[in-house]
């Protein structure tokens, strides 16, 4: 067996251990720990060709016609987006205390689904391994949701039929798309050779781009693109911590992570259509600016959070849709420190939740004198979410904003005497996105943490082995905020090739 | 040794223990099912391993009679799924015998061999005349079967119902059939294939007798709008027949209409377009009129029923996309792998059934409330079933849909694709509803009773869950009835081969 499939088999079986009686918090933090320590490994010792070419492969072929196998491999971009899964699973479940069998379960299908998608070449387990996540999700809002059994269930029906649905649009624009891929009569499902198959012998424009729609849809469902959001935001309210932890941090970019991966190398030319790239354009503005003014409207800090999940999807979307290495390069990034701010964002939330009992920001308030260290980790997540200097999603933003009004050109030698195009027009209003961003953290962190508790309502710090995922998940957006280069470097290869696909 | 003899031997089996039943008192249910089952068993083995070819059979049999690879995997299934009925017999008998005749269970032990047989021969069926007898010898047991446990009111009902339809059914096919030889001159699938092809064939006779030879064996794989009997006919009947229906008798109806559909829908067929027509649009209907009401029932017995429903209508989409497009594989080879991923998650769904009732629990959603505390290895299993039914990935339900879904794509059917596609996903709600109960706390549930399961219910039930996620992740297995198309058009309807 090859080291990316033991990773991927390892959660999946600490989960069927914990399943049948196994002390469930020790193995599951077990493997959890080992799956972190063996993917950072993996990702030091990585070295990124020229071409993007993936290393650790290995393939099983389990049908010949179709041709499906369980084919694994990672390059810069699927090991950063591994390393982010295994960080926000240790914290996940190492947050996770005194909790039935079922919460540790569920982390750990997800975090398997996660990887499995990740770092499978195929696009048959590539979408099948997302899948995995479904029932344990569903399961874990409907009976241990944060809300009244009703709603609960409702949020839990909502989510599961949303995401079920968007992956069978999905499933069809794969069909479609192996389909047109496929020569005499044999459909080929491996990534690799879809892409050579796709530089070598394209398919019609007009084609790729309905490909590429149905694609969008698909995706775009699963990574809560407006119009089809409003599952996502009451799924991470009311989820369980390690739950929404896992699902906002995690999962959820494995929509952008398809559409890097699948459907920008294989459909270039649907990508650069302009009408589909002008929905695209809409509809991530709908993300940052109409769901970033519902998030500026929210009451309790479990809605806000959720909804600002939603919203910076929108500037991951832009990064996608300029389609320049810088910008490609900033949507990564972001993704990982997206993913990192809003699992410790939402780590935070549960443990107020658990001693406040209310999230409603008007009733805290002053809690920052009797929980520095939790103010102080609040801040690197929202300040982070801002986009503040110095913290990882700041490298990322920036990157997607040069990146995209560069269109293609060097963005040095740009000339506003040239004409803004859409893609322009719309970098200009996703800035204000980060106005938006910084009203409601700033204010959420202003009416939380300072001021006079007068409230009545106490909270206290987590203990010192309580802070190590906390400390450690704001370490991680510190360091990577300081120093991108880290990640960058992983991803010359891989976007470039990505980028030169979908040049103009 | 060849392979009527092993069916011949499966018949005489049949007749032997229902005269031992009537007349030896003495012989307890378990010997008898211990025989049933070992004659079935050693059928299966000899079919895999030392069964000839078709130069094999008897000269009389040839003329009725062909083994392409079609035949023998419906054959092969044919027995599989009788094995395990006559095990869920075994399993069922302790609360079954309350609503049998003097507490019998003897001619259920019998009967699948009779069902059996009429599925392999069938199976085989090189014309209609052949079809139609081996139809009638599975209709036929089935009546008694579904009504056996006649002390239940619903049973009875049941019975009422599967037999007037049943017989209606048949009536039509029959006729169908006439229209169809007045139409080509030939009862055999070639000859009616070639007649279509030719010139001079009357269009409109043909069509006429082919509706209704679809609309008698539409009738059998309940495709709407001729479903009606299903929920209730499986609500009533008792587990193991109602399972044998789901699975057997749907996938006998399936082999029939993969041989009619390649004779009226062959290359060059005046009647093709029509036909594959007939076929989508029955089969785009047939999802919604599965899965819609399948949301509304409280009984996962009935729910089970308009599953089965569901999963015919996708058989039908593959069924109706024939001809090689990019796809490339043959669609009858698509049934015949979707049916293979259906026997396990369906017998697991009426397995779960059998093991509540025999724990005094009964078939309600209600009923399903915390067996995942009380049994996390049944609740795994079930869960495994059901997420298989609703299609899920890493499941080899999945796969059956996957290659729906691509062969529709490839036909530019979008309408029925957005059928399928409504259809799967209104599946996720029904099929999870059960996977929600297991998982919910039991309180207030009266009875709630630690739940045991029979040694031999665990090992059947791990083995066909091991089976739905093994040939989910790794369906090599199942490759051989992925035939490309061009392969399959040149054995289309009666070259000779073993396997």
């Amino acid at each position: 067996m090859s080291s990316l499939e033991i990773i991927i088999l390892l959660p999946l079986l600490a989960a069927l251990a914990v399943g049948l009686g196994a002390p469930a918090r020790a193995t599951s933090l077990t493997a959890a720990l080992v799956n972190l320590v063996w993917v950072i490994a993996l990702a030091v010792k990585y070295q990124p060709g020229e071409m993007g070419e993936l290393a650790y492969v290995h393939k099983r072929i389990i049908l010949e016609n179709p041709a499906l196998a369980l084919g694994v491999g990672a390059d810069g971009v699927s090991l950063i987006m591994a390393l982010l899964t295994v960080v926000v699973t240790v914290a996940a479940i190492w947050q996770t205390v005194d909790k039935p069998a079922m919460y540790y379960v569920a982390s750990l299908l997800i975090s398997a689904g996660a990887l499995g998608a990740f770092l499978s070449t195929d696009l048959f387990f590539i979408y099948a391994f997302h899948e995995l996540a479904l029932i344990p999700t569903f399961l874990m809002i409907a009976l241990h949701g944060r809300a009244e059994k009703e709603k609960r269930l409702a949020v839990a029906w909502k989510t599961t039929i949303y995401l079920g649905a968007g992956s069978l649009v999905l499933l069809a624009g794969l069909a479609w798309l192996v389909l047109e891929y496929s020569q005499a009569g044999k459909m080929e499902f491996d990534l690799t050779a879809l892409r050579a198959m796709a530089q070598n012998s394209p398919i019609s424009a007009d084609k790729q781009a309905w490909i590429y729609l149905v694609l969008l849809i698909g995706f775009g469902t699963l990574v809560s693109l407006f119009p089809f959001h409003s599952w996502a935001a009451p799924a991470y309210a009311t989820a369980p911590t390690p739950v929404a932890m896992l699902h906002a941090g995690v999962l959820k970019k494995f929509g952008l992570y398809g559409l890097l991966r699948i459907a920008l190398p294989l459909l270039p030319q649907g990508a650069l259509t302009p009408w589909i790239m002008k929905l695209l354009l809409a509809a991530l503005l709908g993300n940052i600016l109409v769901i970033g003014l519902v998030t500026i409207n929210q009451k309790r800090l479990d809605d806000m959070l959720a909804n600002s999940s939603v919203m910076h999807m929108g500037y991951i979307f832009l990064g996608l849709a300029a389609g320049t290495e810088i910008a490609l390069k900033g949507s990564v990034l972001l993704m990982f420190g997206h993913g990192i701010s809003i699992a410790l964002l939402f780590a935070l939330c549960g443990r107020m939740r658990n001693q406040l009992g209310t999230l409603e920001m008007d009733r805290l308030g002053g809690l920052g004198s009797h929980a520095p260290l939790l103010m102080l980790v609040f801040g690197f997540g929202a300040f982070a979410s801002i986009g503040l200097p110095g913290l990882a999603n700041f490298a990322g933003e920036i990157m997607v904003f040069l990146g995209s009004f560069a269109n293609g050109n060097e963005w040095t030698t740009f000339h506003v005497a040239q004409g803004l195009t859409p893609l322009h027009w719309t970098v200009v209003a996703a800035l204000w996105g980060v106005v938006i961003s910084a009203v409601y953290m700033l204010r959420a962190f202003r009416k939380i943490f300072q001021g006079s508790a007068n409230s009545g309502l106490f909270m206290s710090d987590p203990s010192s082995s309580q802070s190590v995922p906390l400390v450690g998940m704001a370490a991680v957006l510190l360091v990577v905020g300081c120093a991108p280069s880290l990640l960058l470097s992983l991803m010359n290869g891989p976007l470039a090739v990505v980028a030169a696909a979908v040049a103009r | 040794m060849s392979v009527f003899t092993i069916e011949a031997g499966l018949a005489l089996l049949g007749l032997f223990l229902l005269l031992l039943d009537a007349f030896a008192p003495g012989v307890s249910r378990r010997t008898l099912g211990i025989l049933s089952m070992a004659g079935v068993g050693l059928a299966l083995v000899l079919l895999v391993t030392v069964a000839g070819g078709e130069e094999a059979l008897p000269a009389f049999v040839k003329p009725f009679q062909q083994l392409d690879a079609l035949a023998m995997f419906y054959k092969g299934f044919a027995l599989v799924i009788t094995l395990l009925v006559l095990w869920l017999v075994l399993e069922c008998a302790p609360y079954m015998t309350r609503f049998t005749l003097e507490g019998r269970v003897g001619e259920m032990l019998s009967l699948p061999l009779f069902v059996c047989v009429g599925m392999m021969w069938m199976a085989g069926a090189k014309d209609l005349v052949t079809v139609f007898v081996a139809l009638e010898l599975v209709t036929v047991s089935f009546y008694v079967l579904v009504g056996y446990t006649r002390k239940s009111a619903m049973a009875l009902e049941a019975g009422v119902k599967y037999l007037i339809l049943g017989a209606i059914s048949t009536g039509v096919l029959v006729f169908g059939i006439a229209w169809v030889y007045g139409a080509t001159g030939s009862l055999e699938f070639e000859g009616i294939r070639q007649a279509a092809a030719a010139e001079g064939t009357n269009r409109t006779i043909l069509l006429f007798g082919a509706a209704f030879l679809l609309a008698g064996l539409g009738f059998k794989v309940a495709a709407a709008p001729f479903q009606m009997w299903v929920p209730d006919v499986y609500q009533g009947a008792s587990m193991p027949v109602a399972a044998f229906l789901s699975v057997g008798s749907k996938a006998a109806g399936f082999a029939v209409l993969s041989r009619v559909v390649a004779a009226l829908a062959g290359e060059g067929s005046a009647v093709r377009g029509e036909v594959l027509a007939a076929l989508i649009a029955a089969g785009s209907v047939t999802v919604l009129v599965g899965s819609l009401p399948a949301i509304f029932q409280t009984s996962v017995k009935r729910l089970l029923g308009y599953s089965s429903i569901s999963h015919a209508g996708f058989l039908l989409l593959a069924l109706g996309c024939q001809g090689a497009g990019r796809f490339g594989l043959d669609a009858n080879g698509v049934v015949a792998f979707y049916l293979a991923t259906y026997l396990p998650m369906t017998v697991l769904g009426f397995l779960a059934l059998a093991v509540l009732r025999r724990n005094g629990r009964g078939e309600e959603l209600e009923d399903f409330r915390g067996l995942g505390r009380r049994s996390p290895m049944l609740a795994l299993v079930v869960t495994l079933a059901f997420a298989s039914l609703a299609g899920l990935p890493l499941t080899v339900g999945f796969l059956g849909k996957m290659l729906v879904v691509l062969t529709l794509v490839d036909q530019g059917q979008w309408v029925a694709l957005a059928f399928a596609i409504l259809a799967a996903a209104v599946g996720f709600y029904y099929y999870f509803r059960v996977i929600l109960a297991m998982y919910s706390s039991d309180e207030g549930v009266p009875e709630a009773a630690p739940v045991r399961v029979s040694l031999a219910a665990r090992v059947v039930g791990v083995g066909l869950a091991v089976a739905v996620v093994l040939l989910g992740v790794y369906p090599r297995p199942l490759q051989p009835m992925l035939r490309e198309a061009s392969q399959a058009e040149n054995s289309a309807v009666s070259a000779p081969s073993g396997h």
